[in-house]
């Protein structure tokens, strides 16, 4: 997308609205206004466009319309998930000292993470933080190794968010679901996937995969912001974490984003109905493909952070040697090029990205890497002239940079 | 986070970068873990009351744009002052000259006037 504000490529922070989408939401902010809940006609309507969404919601799912919870976003669907399945596993009187287990991996998004931390140390669950191959895969084996009796929650994401890996979620629920035949009657493990990444781009029917609970963002699928979906299915010991009205199967409470609502059920759609989304695909992937040959072989010292076959079409991370990334962005910035970094200095934070640290990067290589995330708004003019400025921008900052790093080592 | 223009002014079009050959003193700040490393380069001679300058200084700096644009204002700042002058230059006066930092750059990322105190000590030392 190369409008006046310059080249757009960090998709995987958001995306735009599609046209077609904002012209479904628009009747609902004045026009068809009404509450969800309420009896009368204004409410009727407003019910029935929340069910529609639902509908082609779970038609993309293939699930029933049931099992399709909205919710803000994905934060509130994957904390919904940790803190819910924890309550609900106390909802029944449990032997004292009995403790449940949830098993995820180190670079899960945070909103994940966090949320185990506070399980953990509010002493309601223990947690194993699974390790990730230098290529950014979880081991099937690891996975398997960790499960223990007491295990509730096995949770790892669809499509990394940082670097792009995809996650062997379909031969994990297999193994599950191997694992709950033996055990009749109970259900645990559950296996959540949160699959914000992977919607766009990967085969989400949740009888394939075989996942419990599922979560996904609509502004990642050029939807609005603040809506979300979490997919649990039928039968799912799961309990809401927010008190008040008894929107969504009463699993969460609040009065319903009705535009948000729709303008997801319509970019959901767009990737079932349209029949286009197999060639947008195809047309991203070799966009993707063009950047990375031309960027690797382009620039000296330049490396992919992941794996380059199981990767999500959309991603691209580089690093650099001695070059930091914040200095990168910023570069590319001011020359109206928008990408994204893993270094510490562009979130505050004093540690790099958790997800590069993972894949047992240094800290200095892990300050040295590029996001960049393209669309279907990505043009390969786009991308020619952003390989044109990065080349000259790491020329640049490795001359500032000079050797200082030789002394460290 | 928002970056002053200055800032930007700095980061993009740095002062006094690169190193020098004839350096009298070379110091470095920073560690790879916090991803800024500064190096400053000072090359010193005096005025015309005798009193010891920076008569020409430089900066390698690998780092995020903060700590690019702090090495670029300590080295200006410094430029052509007494030795005991470039030694009251801290880290707050070069974030103030640049129209403030955005809060969590000055842990990691202001370190350029503590290096360049750290390469006058060098030379005094040297010296002595």
């Amino acid at each position: 997308m190369n409008n006046n504000k310059g080249i757009y490529l960090d998709y995987a922070a958001t995306t735009p609205v599609d046209k077609n989408v904002m012209k479904e939401m628009i009747p609902y902010f004045s026009e068809k206004f009404g509450n969800a809940m309420s009896v009368h006609n204004f409410g009727q309507e407003a019910q029935q466009a929340i069910d529609t969404a639902r509908e082609r919601v779970a038609k993309f799912f293939n699930c029933s319309p049931s099992e399709i919870i909205f919710t803000s976003g994905a934060t509130e669907s994957n904390n919904l998930t940790v803190k819910g399945v924890v309550k609900s596993f106390y909802s029944v009187s449990r032997k004292k000292g009995e403790i449940p287990h949830i098993v995820t991996t180190v670079f899960e998004h945070h909103c994940v993470l966090d949320a185990c931390h506070a399980m953990k140390k509010e002493g309601l669950a223990e947690i194993t933080f699974l390790p990730v191959g230098r290529d950014g895969i979880v081991k099937i084996a690891d996975v398997k190794k960790a499960i223990k009796p007491n295990t509730i929650l096995i949770s790892i994401m669809y499509v990394n968010n940082e670097i792009g890996t995809v996650q062997p979620i379909a031969e994990i629920g297999k193994l599950i679901q191997k694992l709950r035949s033996n055990n009749q009657g109970i259900h645990y493990p559950l296996l959540h996937t949160d699959a914000t990444q992977s919607v766009n781009y990967f085969d989400c029917n949740v009888k394939k995969i075989g996942v419990d609970l599922l979560s996904f963002s609509g502004h990642k699928i050029y939807g609005p912001k603040g809506v979300g979906v979490l997919f649990a299915k039928r039968g799912t010991p799961i309990r809401r974490i927010q008190d008040g009205g008894d929107q969504e199967y009463k699993l969460r409470a609040g009065t319903h984003n009705v535009t948000g609502i729709v303008g997801l059920g319509k970019a959901v759609d767009m990737l079932t109905a349209s029949g286009k989304q197999q060639a947008i695909i195809k047309k991203i992937i070799s966009l993707r493909d063009y950047l990375i040959k031309r960027v690797l072989t382009e620039i000296p010292a330049a490396y992919l952070n992941g794996s380059k076959e199981k990767r999500s079409p959309n991603n691209a991370n580089f690093r650099f040697d001695n070059v930091e990334g914040e200095g990168l962005i910023l570069s590319l910035d001011l020359e109206g090029i928008a990408t994204s970094t893993g270094s510490a200095c562009s979130s505050g934070a004093l540690e790099p990205s958790h997800v590069l640290l993972a894949l047992g990067l240094k800290h200095e290589q892990a300050h040295g890497s590029l996001r960049i995330t393209i669309g279907k708004y990505t043009t390969k003019a786009e991308l020619d002239r952003t390989v044109k400025v990065l080349k000259e921008t790491v020329q640049r900052l490795r001359k500032i940079s000079g050797n200082v790093l030789s002394e460290f080592k | 986070m928002n970056y002053s223009k200055k800032v930007l002014k700095y980061f993009a079009k740095p002062r006094n970068q690169g190193p020098l050959k004839d350096a009298d003193a070379v110091a470095t700040v920073g560690n790879p873990k916090c991803g800024d490393i500064m190096r400053i380069y000072i090359k010193v001679g005096k005025n015309k009351g005798g009193e010891e300058i920076i008569e020409n200084i430089g900066f390698e700096t690998l780092g995020c744009g903060a700590a690019i644009a702090t090495s670029s204002m300590a080295t200006e700042m410094a430029k052509g002052k007494t030795l005991k002058e470039a030694l009251a230059i801290t880290n707050q006066m070069v974030a103030d000259e640049l129209g403030g930092l955005p809060a969590p750059k000055f842990h990691c990322s202001n370190l350029a006037a503590t290096a360049l105190q750290k390469a006058i000590k060098k030379y005094q030392s040297c010296k002595a």
